[in-house]
């Protein structure tokens, strides 16, 4: 069927056409077929990157179209590095990104464990799992601050009826102390099951041999956890924490939906910084400075990570 | 086949010639761009005279408030042509001027005869000029607007709630005049059981993404003596911004925030301050004057129950208010500029703003907020006269975008999540706003 298919466009294919595709190597063919794909990505990913990366160097601003650019050199850069805001910003980014992979994996792993046993209905329950990491964060984001709202919200009713706290006592959004976890509560309950589909992955690709002849050696169930599941699903729940370590890092509309980055600033994660200082500061050159410092951050820690990972999987 | 090929021939012609025969008749529609809310629906409503009189459609593009400025500032940045007319907010005019995003109207006004003393003065400077105070008009002001307050006029006229109150207060429960009996009022109310439901104090602005605590904030600080700069001395700001007047004022806001508003209320701005009012959870609730026709007609808090007053006075007895509102512009990158100025000749009509003044929004001719009937015209219309008479306005600079950055970010730590002092955040924004002004060349 492929063949008469092929055959019929090559009998339609204009003889002039068919003579300079002859003419092609195939090495030529394939740079033919992928250059699409390659010029899109150096238009929208690497002209940009390297755009920003100019850009970063002057005093250039987006509103104010009719002015001169200035060369400014390592100012933006050194302006960043010692801006006390910009440092409490990336501690609030660090403080997020620990507790919720550490949250996710831990709750992820514990879930994907479970569901492993194969219990009566775990398909049910799998799907029911998963359905937050389907909605869309505008959605998720909507939703939670109903549910933290101090005077109609479940969530601060929920708490309310456990503490005996009065519920408009409870503002997980308007209390300095209680708003990172009402973020980090959000952020764990939409992305754990995506972490728990990447450890169930893992304890599945286990084979049940090396389970069989645990037994035979009569090791415990303990044993078995520490000695078998764990090393061997470790690759996976490695990947997992460095896919949501990447999101986090970056995250935005959560917070966005959420607090806005408030009360004050303490929620403030740097990614809502750098769209403040970009897109309503205007401060072009100065934000594209600062996403450089975030991408060689990620880019880094990610690369010691992926090391890290290699290592692990070669033991 | 020769006939099929004709038939088809002739019906892709047909076809071809409607289309282009729509696209001539619509070549004129302009675009209008705005925020979405209720006077941008009054505004569809009166427009639809305009394409009556000229046969000029008109299209709109409105925008919720959250993202009014992103969106309209990056259209105008990027030079495009989606808004032929837009009514771009107060604090925009230096910008847009300086980095020709408006066309300049002064020509425009000379030929069409349209007097800018025909316009309440506030509203000229505040909506139209740059620079400041000089002859050089970049808007026609549209729509005239002010922060001021609603009251619950059914709480405050409980005679058991005024007893109540004067026994402990020693005065009268009335609309306060300044801010200290507007605060006592706050206390009474918060937490308070009425018809069987608690109540709270006031509402007030304190959200943090776009411009709302500043708004708030500052039209309490305006007051209480806070000066953007040294009168004599344009961008001199220590002393001015960080005054020991300015301190208090600060510190009264976060007082006031901190004792009588409803709870979780760190977030709270025009749509917020609306639905607190309506839901009968304040006594008082501060916003815009264009929320106040909408507040009226409300069944559950409108008519009789609702009451409104000027921004009180300060301590040392000066009274002033955060202006707001917006001047209507044609944009320069716009193909169709001359049906553009056609609107706003015919906007500037009276007859027109004496409808528009009607249908809800707040017109800012003189001949329709000077007519003797004006006042008694609507309920909240002699408290919009006294508010406007008394409108301050935050920086109108090219960069007022970092300027509000900076002043949303210190009065939010503040206010809201309590740290440091109302000085600390008063001489950091000094430090901010030198820091913007320095990077413009202006200090």
């Amino acid at each position: 069927m492929l063949n008469r298919t092929a055959d019929s466009v090559a009998r339609a294919t204009p003889e002039s056409l068919a003579r300079k595709v002859r003419g092609i190597s195939d090495k030529g063919l394939a740079w033919l077929f992928i250059s699409p794909t390659i010029l899109l990505l150096l238009a929208i990913n690497i002209f940009p990157l390297f755009w920003a990366i100019y850009l970063s160097f002057t005093n250039y601003r987006a509103n104010r179209p009719n002015e001169v650019v200035k060369n400014v050199g390592l100012a933006n850069y050194r302006r960043i590095l010692g801006d006390q805001d910009i440092w409490i910003a990336m501690q609030t980014t660090a403080h997020f990104v620990f507790w919720t992979i550490l949250l996710q994996t831990l709750i992820g792993f514990t879930l994907a464990w479970l569901i492993d046993r194969k219990f009566r209905g775990h398909a049910f329950w799998t799907t029911i799992i998963l359905v937050p990491m389907m909605l869309s964060p505008a959605v998720v984001g909507n939703f939670w601050r109903f549910l933290y709202e101090p005077q109609i919200g479940l969530f601060a009713y929920a708490i309310s009826f456990v503490s005996g706290i009065p519920a408009t006592q409870i503002g997980m959004l308007s209390n300095v102390s209680l708003a990172p976890w009402s973020i980090v509560i959000v952020d764990t309950w939409m992305w754990t099951p995506y972490v728990m589909l990447i450890c169930l992955a893992g304890l599945r690709s286990i084979p049940e041999y090396i389970y069989e002849a645990a037994e035979v050696d009569r090791a415990s169930n303990w044993r078995q956890f520490w000695s078998i599941t764990l090393p061997m699903a470790l690759p996976f729940i490695m990947l997992a924490v460095l896919f949501r370590g990447i999101e986090n890092f970056k995250m935005f509309d959560m917070v966005n939906l959420l607090t806005g980055g408030g009360p004050g600033s303490t929620t403030e994660v740097a990614s809502i910084t750098l769209k403040r200082q970009a897109f309503e500061s205007w401060r072009t050159g100065y934000s594209s400075a600062f996403a450089i410092i975030l991408f060689v951050a990620v880019f880094g820690l990610a690369n010691i990570y992926v090391k890290a990972l290699n290592k692990v999987k070669q033991r | 086949m020769k006939s099929t090929l004709k038939l088809t021939l002739g019906l892709t012609s047909a076809m071809f010639a409607s289309t282009a025969v729509s696209n001539v008749a619509h070549a004129e529609d302009l675009t209008l761009c705005w925020a979405a809310w209720d006077p941008a629906n009054a505004l569809v409503e009166l427009s639809k005279d305009f394409t009556k009189e000229t046969g000029i459609g008109m299209k709109f593009e409105f925008v919720p408030w959250t993202n009014y400025a992103d969106r309209f500032l990056n259209e105008l940045n990027s030079k495009g042509k989606l808004c032929d007319l837009i009514i771009g907010d107060s604090q925009w005019i230096g910008g847009s001027a300086e980095n020709g995003h408006y066309v300049k109207l002064n020509d425009f006004f000379d030929a069409e005869k349209i007097s800018m003393d025909d316009f309440v003065p506030a509203t000229v400077v505040g909506y139209s000029q740059w620079p400041k105070n000089t002859p050089n008009y970049w808007a026609l002001p549209a729509m005239g607007d002010v922060v001021g307050w609603t009251y619950r006029k059914d709480w405050f006229s409980k005679p058991e709630l005024q007893k109540e109150f004067k026994e402990k207060y020693g005065w009268d429960l009335a609309a306060p005049t300044t801010f200290d009996q507007l605060k006592q009022i706050a206390e009474f109310f918060q937490k308070h059981e009425i018809d069987g439901k608690t109540v709270y104090g006031a509402s007030i602005y304190t959200e943090r993404g776009s411009e709302g605590i500043t708004m708030g904030a500052m039209d309490v600080l305006y007051s209480f003596g806070f000066k953007y700069e040294n009168p004599d001395k344009p961008y001199e700001m220590d002393g001015f911004v960080n005054s020991e007047k300015s301190v208090k004022g600060l510190e009264f806001y976060k007082a006031l925030y901190d004792c009588c508003t409803p709870p979780g209320a760190s977030n709270s701005y025009m749509g917020e301050g609306v639905d607190a009012f309506k839901s009968g959870q304040v006594a008082m609730h501060m916003n815009f004057a264009f929320t106040w026709p909408g507040l009226q007609k409300d069944e559950n808090v409108g008519g009789d129950k609702i009451g409104y007053f000027a921004n009180p006075k300060g301590p040392d007895g000066d009274q002033f208010a955060q202006l707001g509102g917006q001047g209507i512009s044609v944009v320069s990158y716009s193909d169709k500029q001359e049906a553009a100025l056609k609107y706003i000749k015919w906007f500037a009509n009276k007859d027109v703003q004496a409808k528009w003044w009607s249908l809800g929004g707040y017109s800012c001719l003189n001949a329709v907020v000077n007519d003797p009937g004006f006042p008694a015209s609507q309920p909240y219309a002699q408290t919009f006269l006294d508010s406007m008479a008394i409108v301050k306005d935050f920086w109108a600079e090219p960069s007022y975008a970092p300027l509000l950055q900076a002043s949303q970010k210190r009065f939010h730590d503040y206010v809201v999540a309590g740290q440091g002092s109302a000085k600390d955040a008063l001489d950091g924004l000094v430090k901010d706003w030198t820091e913007v002004f320095q990077d413009d060349g202006k200090m």
